[in-house]
């Protein structure tokens, strides 16, 4: 009896052993291939940049020679490259609170509407997804000191012609604007996530305890409940910007007078224009570098906010 | 006598909303509503009008037909045909299966592999770009639908997604199905596949418009009209333009930009979708 149990249960203890290995198998048979490509694209160009960063290495050329940290050193000696962090910093401390703050009013608003809200919510997310180069040529059109449209508005109004794309210390404003407009609507989509998730009742009880002005609630219930997803949407917003390169390559290309060179334009004219590949890889990793610290302040900071 | 002026005030409320959001949506619609009329409006009206919104005459058909002619712009949107849904399609093979393996499957392999998905979210394309256009030009294949795609392939935001959304998936339906005699394989591909269609819709909906819309890389790998993308194909016009003909540029942009526009309006729902899977939980 009592060995019929113990063989029963050696043989189910066997069969899932057996289970568990075919299904470990199976594991590896799914992941490999994904595996060969992470190592392939991700892994191995990351470290090949990184190698390529110490030496002076050029396409093309039969002979290099390692230099240890010195593309970095030259890096932070490069009058073009400080200005094209300098002006990527601009442009990320305008489109950030820019469209953060318009992508929060904007969706409290369409949150209260009942038939109008999907006609909104449509229009606003319309410039997230339509091609931004073609909107690029469109916008440098709307904005064309003597042909445009908003320019001869402005004749007519007898303020006289503005030249945004042409003026040194307009530019990284104008192509803010266009940055804020591609992106208030992808942060109105994450708010409006964030505020159905806040509980009807919070705004009962708040009320109760007499905030019955739209502020009030805002400031009272809103507002804290969405801490969360305003995190979220300023990291992810940050990072977009810091990534801005379209609207550059098309309307400025850096112009007038790099006033308009941000860091990806600069990487993509020095790595692949000049084809400087040691002073580009430490352009690349310095990119990275920012890239993962937000990344972990943005775990960092959402670990602890959201254990309360 | 109480409740009145509650209702004043949502009244009042309701029309300072609607104040804001049509003035933001003006805004929003201002490049688009401007790029349509530019385009039908006669080529001698574009230097005069300034903010003239409605053209004098139909100038459409030679606009239009100007754009689809001077520009291989046809080619230009089959390229980006070609291009998206090659490297959807790659992109699918490899993520339903590792997203399942990472979800359902245990192995020891698994945590590091996970680990290396979400470092992956974080690295923008721009890093890898260098390495891999080296490696493109020593094989010889710039210039080629390869190498357009190629970086794509591998996308670990899919892997994550379908990994997010198989780990909902109820184990006992695949007990089941082994006990049934189904092979690992037949459960991806007669089980798990068919349950993730919400999943793969929002996943090729947000993969399109990005490989549709990308220029970084493209910019890099080819420099011939003949694998241009749509948004390159979109700069090699305009510079061949250069300010001449603003009413074919703009309907060459409106042709362009159109089949997303269309595909946004039919699957708005899985646009959101896609956002809010990965982008809040």
């Amino acid at each position: 009896m009592t060995a019929g149990v113990a063989a029963s249960s050696r043989r189910v203890s066997a069969s899932r052993s057996v289970q568990m290995r075919a299904e470990a198998l199976a594991g590896y048979a799914f992941a490999t291939p994904a595996l060969f490509l992470i190592i392939l694209l991700l892994i191995a160009p990351i470290m090949v940049v990184f190698l390529m960063s110490l030496t002076d290495y050029q396409l093309g050329a039969l002979k290099w020679s390692w230099v240890g940290l010195g593309n970095y050193s030259d890096l932070f000696a490069d009058r073009i490259f400080l200005r094209s962090l300098g002006n990527t910093f601009i442009y990320v401390a305008i489109v950030v609170p820019g469209s953060v703050i318009f992508g929060l009013f904007i969706a409290i608003l369409v949150q209260e509407r009942t038939t109008s809200k999907a006609i909104y919510q449509t229009i606003f997310f319309l410039p997230v997804t339509t091609t931004l180069i073609a909107m690029s040529v469109v916008w440098h059109f709307l904005l064309n000191p003597s042909l445009g449209p908003l320019s001869s508005l402005s004749r007519a109004m007898g303020l006289g012609e503005f030249d945004v794309f042409g003026d040194p210390d307009l530019v990284l404003f104008g192509l803010a604007v266009i940055g804020i407009w591609q992106l208030v609507g992808f942060n109105m989509i994450l708010f409006l996530a964030g505020l159905t998730a806040i509980p009807r009742d919070l705004y009962d009880a708040a009320d109760i305890d007499g905030a019955d002005g739209a502020w009030d609630r805002f400031a009272r219930v809103t507002w804290p409940m969405l801490g969360p997803t305003t995190l979220f949407v300023v990291v992810t917003t940050t990072i977009t910007a810091f990534r801005v390169f379209d609207t550059v390559a098309v309307i400025t290309r850096g112009n007038p007078m790099g006033r308009s060179d941000v860091l990806l334009y600069t990487l993509y004219k020095v790595g692949f224009q000049d084809f400087n590949i040691g002073p580009a890889s430490a352009m690349t990793i310095a990119f990275l570098v920012f890239v993962l610290v937000v990344a972990l302040v943005q775990a960092f900071v959402i670990d602890r906010r959201t254990h309360y | 006598m109480a409740r009145a002026p509650i209702r004043t005030d949502r009244l009042i409320g309701a029309i300072a909303a609607h104040f804001f959001l049509i003035l933001g949506a003006a805004f929003m619609l201002l490049p688009f509503v401007w790029m349509l009329l530019t385009s039908i409006r006669p080529a001698s009206e574009v230097f005069t009008a300034g903010f003239n919104p409605i053209p004098s005459s139909f100038a459409g058909v030679t606009n239009y037909s100007e754009a689809l002619t001077k520009s291989p712009l046809l080619q230009f949107m089959w390229n980006g045909v070609v291009v998206c849904f090659g490297i959807l399609a790659v992109q699918l093979l490899f993520a339903i299966p590792a997203g399942y393996a990472l979800a359902k499957l245990s192995f020891r392999a698994q945590p590091l592999i996970f680990a290396l998905v979400l470092f992956g979210l974080t690295v923008p394309v721009q890093v890898t770009a260098l390495p891999i256009y080296i490696a493109l030009a020593n094989l010889n294949l710039l210039n080629t639908y390869f190498a357009i795609m190629l970086p794509f392939f591998l996308s670990v935001f899919g892997i994550f997604l379908f990994r997010q959304f198989f780990k909902s998936f109820p184990q006992e339906i695949i007990h089941a199905a082994r006990l049934d005699g189904f092979t690992e394989l037949e459960i991806i591909l007669r089980i798990i596949t068919p349950s993730a269609m919400p999943a793969i819709a929002a996943f090729a909906v947000f993969s399109v418009t990005s490989h549709w819309n990308d220029l970084y890389w493209p910019l890099i790998v080819t420099t011939s009209a003949d694998h241009a993308t749509p948004p390159l194909g979109m700069m090699i016009f305009r510079d061949q333009e250069t300010g001449s003909n603003f009413g074919a540029l703009m309907a060459g942009a409106a042709i362009i930009t159109a089949p997303l526009i269309v595909v946004f309006l039919i699957a708005q729902r899985q646009f959101v979708r896609g956002i809010t899977m990965t982008g809040v939980k």
